[in-house]
């Protein structure tokens, strides 16, 4: 799994969410995952020998053979966008890293949006539209999103000022092997 | 005398966080949908049964109707079959199915094995109407009323239980609501 540089952030506190601290995956929900077995294999088999419809779309697409997009500006553009956007399935993984099938239906609908000339903000908003905010590994900064921002400036903050108040506490009190009593 | 106050009021916050996120009953993968209270996404695909017949939910506007997504692959579909088939049968909304990323013939198989409680299945072979409605997973099953939206969204195997806690007081009240 490789991260999204911003998404360090995010994960500083996924790490104290409940969500992924408790990973366990009691999965009630299946999900379509790119080795599911014999139908897997099955589709495979079918998709060389009758191409159905899956095929027939990619070739409309202005992709090389190794499936990068023959414009090098808009496979730039598709990496970026790729990496930022959330595999519901395998959920801190995003969907360019992600070889679950519903990464690899939307990194095309990526490509094709791509294509028809869509910008970046056009894609994402059509992701967050169907899946949430959640899709996104980098959420614009907005009222809504204030605190996933803020809290990270915020833990800062709030460990500078114990920090501080421990040190003015330890200063004010006398040193044990101070030779300021008699006594010892 | 805050000093002792302050670990134990710690202690509590994260006795409740943890009361919460550890709770086995939570499915941790289910996330809300953007879609509740927006217009259900429209679609028109090929009956599952017939390719030579279109299915859209255009045809259902005006009704409350359910749309369940499964697929062959999908393991706790095959679990959950039988509460919908159960369901079906007592007629209280039409239940659509969104049959998702599959092969034509073994879902076609599946039904005529285990009954069909579906008054018809869209094929969604390549998974586009799926992105549109926001599925992440099978099954899910999503509720909507006469004007159009969808009003619920659950996520995991249907049970009667479910259906009767959780779609019912919906329907009825979606009625009640008149169209």
């Amino acid at each position: 799994m490789r991260l999204v540089p911003h998404a360090a952030l995010l994960l500083v506190l996924q790490a104290a969410t409940p969500a992924v601290v408790a990973a366990a995956p009691a999965m009630n929900a299946a999900a379509p995952a790119a080795d599911s077995g014999p139908a897997a294999v099955d589709a495979a088999a079918t998709a060389a020998l009758a191409a159905p419809s899956a095929p027939a779309a990619k070739a409309a697409l202005p992709v090389d053979a190794n499936g990068q997009l023959e414009d090098r500006a808009l496979q730039a553009r598709f990496e970026e966008i790729t990496k930022q956007l959330r595999c519901l399935v395998c959920q801190n993984e995003s969907i360019a890293d992600s070889n679950a099938e519903l990464a690899g239906d939307l990194r095309r609908q990526v490509t094709e949006m791509l294509v028809a000339g869509k910008s970046d903000d056009a894609i994402f908003h059509y992701m967050t539209d169907r899946y949430g905010e959640f899709v996104r590994f980098n959420p614009p900064l907005e009222p809504k999103t204030l605190l996933i921002w803020g809290a990270p400036f915020f833990m800062v903050l709030l460990g500078a000022f114990i920090v501080f108040r421990i040190a003015r506490q330890r200063a004010a009190m006398p040193l044990d092997d101070e030779p300021s009593t008699e006594s010892r | 005398m805050w000093k002792f106050l302050l670990p134990f009021a710690a202690f509590v916050a994260l006795a409740v966080l943890f009361a919460f996120g550890l709770n086995p009953g939570r499915d941790i993968h289910a996330l809300p949908s953007p879609l509740i209270g927006k217009p259900a996404p429209e679609f028109a695909l090929t009956d599952l049964l017939d390719p030579a017949h279109a299915v859209s939910n255009k045809a259902l506007d005006g009704q409350v109707y359910v749309l369940n997504v499964w697929a062959t692959w999908c393991v706790p579909c095959r679990e959950e079959h039988p509460a919908l088939v159960a369901i079906s049968q007592q007629h209280v909304v039409p239940i659509i199915g969104l049959n998702w990323k599959d092969q034509r013939e073994r879902a076609q198989q599946w039904l005529q094995q285990l009954g069909n409680p579906y008054q018809s299945v869209a094929f969604d072979g390549d998974g586009r109407v799926a992105i549109d409605w926001g599925v992440y997973g099978a099954p899910e099953t999503y509720l909507v009323d006469a004007r159009g939206r969808v009003i619920y969204k659950y996520i995991s195997p249907m049970t009667q239980q479910v259906w009767d806690s959780e779609f019912m007081p919906r329907i009825e009240a979606a009625r009640r609501g008149g169209a």
